[in-house]
């Protein structure tokens, strides 16, 4: 193991697999000779070349397209999107076309793409640019969608992503770039499979369901439970969206009785409302509480500092929902 | 491929197929046999066959919904057409695409989409296909006047230009964009004057005549193949039908159809192998054959079994790497009380 940064196990994933298939490419609005907006490309056009690192224009809709129109016809397209807040004026290619083509042509055309980039909001950045967009696409039959929280899942599920047949939605975080963690060595084909939840602390008091940033804020919150009250939280980051990964959910909640979901969606619908459902219904006679879900609030990003922080969900409001599950 | 005469001849029996194909259907939708839209290629066959006539084998074509023409042009039989009209198993798409999702991959046809200009950019991704592993092919993508003025088609004309991609737009131009006519949503009568400011070549025509039309996209298809970049060509051509079935087509006059009904496609080519001394006999019995072909289609559509559920539950994802069998009831999220489990037929 050595420690990479979210951005660079992201890069190495594309790296790896550009090089293992020539029908893997790039393409996105400043991928190549700027180096990327995040600089999540950066290296990419000198090591690849133009031809499969592709600078675009500002048309989502239209490169949206001509990935799915390249997938469909044998290559595997990486489109990035500089955020997904920018993948709205593609939704209908997204929708229309990329989920549909496989069922439309009753399962005879293929559409293996990925389309990847941050997601989420980052530092006031208001209300256009805040978007967590995991409820408009997991309601979408057809696609998959990833939402890796740590550097060792982004690589792992990407190159899982990149090879996939279908088109995946790889949903990173905009303020995870940064962060640090293990990823397997260089040279270490770590394909980490789809609707697989990971554990990412064990527990017996409370389990947390959380996913992207979200996770790290369960993670910080668990320990003040575990320091203040001694309460062990059990924390499982379904890391998938679709397919979702009830299972390993379910069976942590009837261990725990009990069950906080916490996600930076907007509370109506989505996958913190699904995830809710379906715990309830598998694990009924289990739950010794209503489950509580930490959600961002019900409004349109404000752009103040202290507006934006009580709008995204915070240790302190996940600490407050495990302990009125926990009756605390 | 035959040459003259020949191909005309050729050309001839796939307009009327298309022809009396969109009859049949015309005639089973009103028995109720076909559900859903049913827009019909009646008036415009000669752009279907006379581009058909000017690709390759490989080439990649994208059509909107009214696409049943250019997918029997292209090769797919009559009875994958019906069948999947019918909503039947045997069906170009099993069934689950229907009149507007007509696909047959293996003749080269991409699709039958159903969101105006939205497949513009898709085409443009099978000719950036093309381009990136150089495999010598090229991409028709056929769209109306009506998406001319959508952004889909901008975009998608606007990166084709930008990377010189080996395709040919072509816009069928039957003048009404559903009921409004184009003096009424497009300030221009030149619709190639929208592609020159993506930077292509342009061409303008009208379309009864197969031949024109075979010679003039291929000129354009050639220029493709050729690494020249694509080409936007406008054919002005007519569709004696409404819109779709539910459209009496009330806005455009009678004596405006029979004045265009003149320059029928399919009379067109007929008279031009009279002249060319093919015989009445033989044209009768070319007839005759089609109408049997029809017929039959007609008869496979009916008695073909119903589309499955299997199909249904099957074609969400194609076969996939990235999840464990075990992950994947059907698809997507793991529900364990049945209810999507239950399809099989």
């Amino acid at each position: 193991m050595r420690e990479l940064r979210y951005r660079e196990a992201i890069r190495e994933a594309m790296i790896e697999e550009m090089e293992r298939d020539p029908s893997v490419f790039l393409m996105g609005e400043e991928v190549g000779h700027y180096q990327g907006a995040y600089k999540v490309s950066e290296g990419l056009l000198s090591r690849f070349g133009e031809q499969r690192v592709v600078d675009t224009p500002i048309a989502e809709a239209g490169f949206a397209g001509i990935g799915i129109g390249a997938a469909m016809t044998g290559l595997r397209p990486i489109i990035e999107f500089m955020t997904w807040n920018f993948s709205f004026v593609a939704f209908d290619q997204i929708i229309s076309s990329a989920a549909k083509v496989a069922q439309m042509s009753g399962g005879r055309v293929p559409c293996p793409i990925v389309f990847r980039g941050p997601n989420g909001a980052a530092k006031q950045v208001a209300s256009q640019h805040s978007h967590s967009v995991d409820p408009f696409y997991t309601n979408i039959p057809g696609v998959w969608i990833a939402m890796p929280a740590t550097p060792r899942d982004a690589k792992g599920l990407l190159k899982a992503a990149i090879r996939e047949n279908n088109p995946v939605l790889f949903l990173e975080g905009e303020t995870l770039y940064n962060v640090k963690g293990e990823v397997p060595d260089e040279g270490v084909d770590e394909v980490i499979p789809f609707g697989k939840a990971r554990i990412a602390r064990e527990g017996d008091g409370c389990t947390i369901v959380a996913w992207g940033r979200p996770h790290y804020i369960a993670m910080e919150a668990a320990e003040i439970l575990a320091k203040d009250h001694g309460l062990q939280c059990e924390i499982v980051d379904p890391r998938t969206l679709r397919p979702l990964d009830v299972e390993s959910m379910v069976q942590s909640v009837k261990k725990t009785n009990r069950c906080v979901v916490v996600h930076e969606h907007w509370p109506y619908g989505g996958p913190g409302a699904e995830i809710v459902d379906q715990i309830q219904k598998n694990a009924f006679d289990w739950l010794d509480a209503p489950i509580e879900r930490v959600a961002a609030l019900d409004v349109p990003m404000p752009y103040a500092s202290n507006l934006e922080t009580l709008v995204l969900p915070t240790v302190e409001r996940v600490v407050e929902a495990v302990k009125k599950v926990a009756y605390l | 491929m035959a040459s003259g005469i020949d191909e005309l001849r050729q050309q001839y029996r796939k307009m009327l197929e298309i022809r009396r194909f969109e009859e049949e259907a015309a005639r089973a939708y009103a028995m109720g046999k076909i559900g859903g839209f049913l827009h019909l290629y009646i008036g415009q066959e000669a752009i279907a066959v006379g581009t058909a006539s000017a690709l390759i084998k490989g080439d990649y074509v994208f059509q909107t919904y009214r696409d049943h023409g250019i997918a029997i042009a292209l090769g797919m039989t009559a009875n994958a057409g019906m069948a999947e009209l019918f909503g039947k198993d045997t069906g170009c798409s099993r069934g689950l695409g229907g009149s507007m999702h007509f696909f047959d991959p293996d003749n080269g046809f991409y699709g039958g989409w159903g969101i105006v200009g939205g497949h513009v950019a898709l085409a443009a991704g099978a000719a950036f296909k093309s381009k990136y592993s150089n495999d010598g092919h090229v991409t028709v993508c056929f769209f109306g006047e009506g998406a001319t003025n959508i952004g889909g088609f901008h975009e998608g004309l606007s990166l084709a230009g930008l990377w010189k991609l080996p395709i040919v737009f072509i816009c069928e131009n039957n003048q009404y964009a559903m009921g409004t006519p184009m003096s009424r949503t497009t300030p221009l009568e030149d619709l190639t004057l929208k592609a020159q400011g993506y930077g292509m070549h342009g061409d303008r025509f009208e379309g009864h005549d197969v031949a024109v039309v075979k010679d003039r996209v291929k000129m354009a298809v050639d220029r493709a193949r050729r690494g020249e970049g694509p080409t936007f060509i406008e054919i002005q051509t007519y569709r004696f039908r409404g819109h779709s079935m539910s459209d009496p087509a009330k806005y455009r006059s009678r004596q405006e159809l029979e004045e265009r009904k003149k320059k029928d496609p399919c009379a067109v080519a007929r008279q031009r192998l009279a002249d060319a001394g093919v015989k009445e006999a033989e044209l009768l019995a070319i007839e005759g054959e089609i109408d049997d072909l029809i017929a039959a289609c007609v008869k496979h559509a009916d008695e073909a079994p119903p589309a499955t559920e299997a199909a249904m539950w099957d074609s969400v994802y194609v076969p996939t790497s990235a999840v464990p069998a075990d992950r994947l009831p059907r698809g997507v999220v793991r529900v364990q009380d049945g209810g999507a489990e239950d399809g099989d037929a």
